[in-house]
């Protein structure tokens, strides 16, 4: 189909992106599912998605050279959209079971686990928006799915400035966690879009209409 | 707590098939996995189970694309259980759109896998299904079966999923086979006797016959419901359950009832 924006799913031995993919097929783009670097440095936009442990996933990501890729988009204002660990990675570091390892530092602050009774936050939250919300523009208080232990639980990226200031959703588990982020070009969900029925398809269409 | 309790029909295939009846008016195909999760997932399901009960190789082989199929058109969570073995297993049905896998028998037999899956692909990938009967051999009167409850094991139930956790499992499945079939409702004290020692979260599992069930499971302990006849039967619909969850204080996602009726705030 002609016109439709192209999106490449980043494949780099993460978990379910096949999901990914299909949710971005139904939210009206054009999905791709690959590690090939011109690829996804020139489509219209590009999901990192991740899931498991910290350390693991900026391993794999490494290893398709996922932060070079990330940097030269953003640089060149081309729409990146992290999920989940996908997010987490973007942050500076990322502190589990013990094990520090650096992210891509694309936003300051630490991704550790959250201090709550039941660990892993697993199910449908609530999330709380900012009115000027693109992602979740039209939305209202739906949920979404969440399937994770760690998060990060400041922002300390400045929120007001003469450019657009970033704009933050938080959620809450045991305590206070960015649940999604957008940045200019970056944009990022701790939850997973593409397994949150209606309300998450609607997120990535919003998140495809601005490539 | 904001977190919603998640109501999750299951559903047992077979060669590509739904095992056991299904007594659905207006489906076109009641034995088509794909077709009741579409069905399921519109009526507000919060995540979906499908259990693989294959008995042949041959006949597992289509699960994958039973798989694959509804991860396409379904865009709730899926768990895959039954017959997970490795991780090769693991990454075949995450390669096929499955969101967790749960692994029972495997576990049991090589504990090791549990490590070796949570290493791979992170605790929150995988549910420990448990199977478990009342018993007084074992010190906590609980013991895990295999076979579908016709085994026992030497295994204490508790000490067990204590193990899988420390080991790497992400969420337990428990169901009690003493109250499987019955519709009489949950084990309670297995559930409580579970939450006291877990910190992943619990799905409760077997003996829901009614909607007046669900709370109480709740109450004991669990984070999430999970049911199959009563479901396939047309007994109850995923809003029923919902809706009585709600009125019991429980938090639910896409509560069915009139806003007139809701006192909690969101």
């Amino acid at each position: 189909m002609a016109g439709r924006k192209r999106v490449v799913v980043l494949d780099y031995g993460s978990g379910n992106i096949h999901s990914a993919a299909k949710a971005v097929e139904a939210a009206g783009a054009a999905a791709e599912i690959t590690a090939d670097r011109a690829g996804a440095q020139e489509a219209d936009g590009l999901i990192v998605p991740g899931v498991g442990a910290f350390a693991a996933v900026m391993a794999q990501l490494t290893a398709v050279r996922g932060p070079e890729i990330v940097e030269r988009r953003l640089a060149g204002g081309r729409p990146v959209l992290g999920i989940c660990v996908g997010m987490q990675v973007l942050f500076e570091r990322g502190v589990e079971r013990g094990v520090d390892v650096e992210g891509l530092g694309e936003w300051p602050g630490t991704v550790r686990e959250l201090e709550a009774q039941v660990l892993p936050h697993i199910g449908w939250n609530t999330v709380a928006a900012p009115a000027d919300s693109t992602l979740f523009a039209g939305i209202g208080d739906e949920r979404f799915y969440f399937v994770h232990s760690c998060a990060a639980t400041e922002w300390t990226l400045e929120t007001s400035g003469v450019f657009r200031p970033p704009r933050v959703t938080w959620a809450q588990y045991g305590e206070p966690f960015v649940a999604a982020a957008e940045n200019g070009p970056l944009s990022a969900t701790q939850f997973h879009p593409e397994k949150s029925g209606d309300a998450g398809i609607r997120l990535l269409r919003n998140w495809i209409g601005t490539l | 707590m904001t977190l919603a309790m998640r109501v999750i029909p299951c559903l047992d295939v077979s060669a590509g098939r739904v095992v056991k009846g299904v007594n659905f008016e207006n489906l076109r195909d009641a034995g088509d996995p794909v077709e009741l999760a579409r069905r399921y997932g519109a009526e507000g399901a919060d995540e979906l189970t499908f259990l693989d009960v294959s008995a042949t190789v041959d006949d597992r082989a289509t699960m994958y694309d039973v798989v694959r199929q509804t991860a396409e058109q379904v865009f709730i969570p899926l768990t895959v259980g039954g017959g997970v073995r490795s991780v090769e297993d693991v990454a075949r049905l995450q390669g096929h759109g499955a969101d967790k896998v749960g692994v029972n028998s495997a576990a049991i037999a090589r504990p090791a896998l549990v490590d070796e899956i949570a290493d791979r692909f992170g605790a929150q990938v995988l549910v420990l299904s448990l199977d478990v009967r009342r018993s007084r051999r074992t010190e906590s009167g609980f013991v895990v079966t295999t076979h579908g409850g016709r085994q026992e094991t030497a295994l204490d139930a508790l000490a067990w999923a204590a193990e899988a956790i420390e080991r790497g499992a992400g969420e337990l499945l428990v169901n009690s086979i003493d109250a499987d079939g019955t519709r009489q409702g949950f084990d309670l004290e297995l559930i409580g006797a579970m939450r006291a020692i877990s910190r992943v979260p619990i799905i409760a599992s077997g003996g829901a016959g009614a909607a007046r069930h669900f709370p109480p499971a709740v109450a004991a302990g669990a984070d999430a419901v999970l049911a199959a006849s009563v479901f396939h039967d047309g007994i109850l619909t995923v809003g029923e359950v919902k809706a009585e969850l709600a009125a019991a204080g429980a938090i639910v996602r896409a509560d069915p009832r009139p806003p007139s009726e809701r006192s909690e705030s969101r």
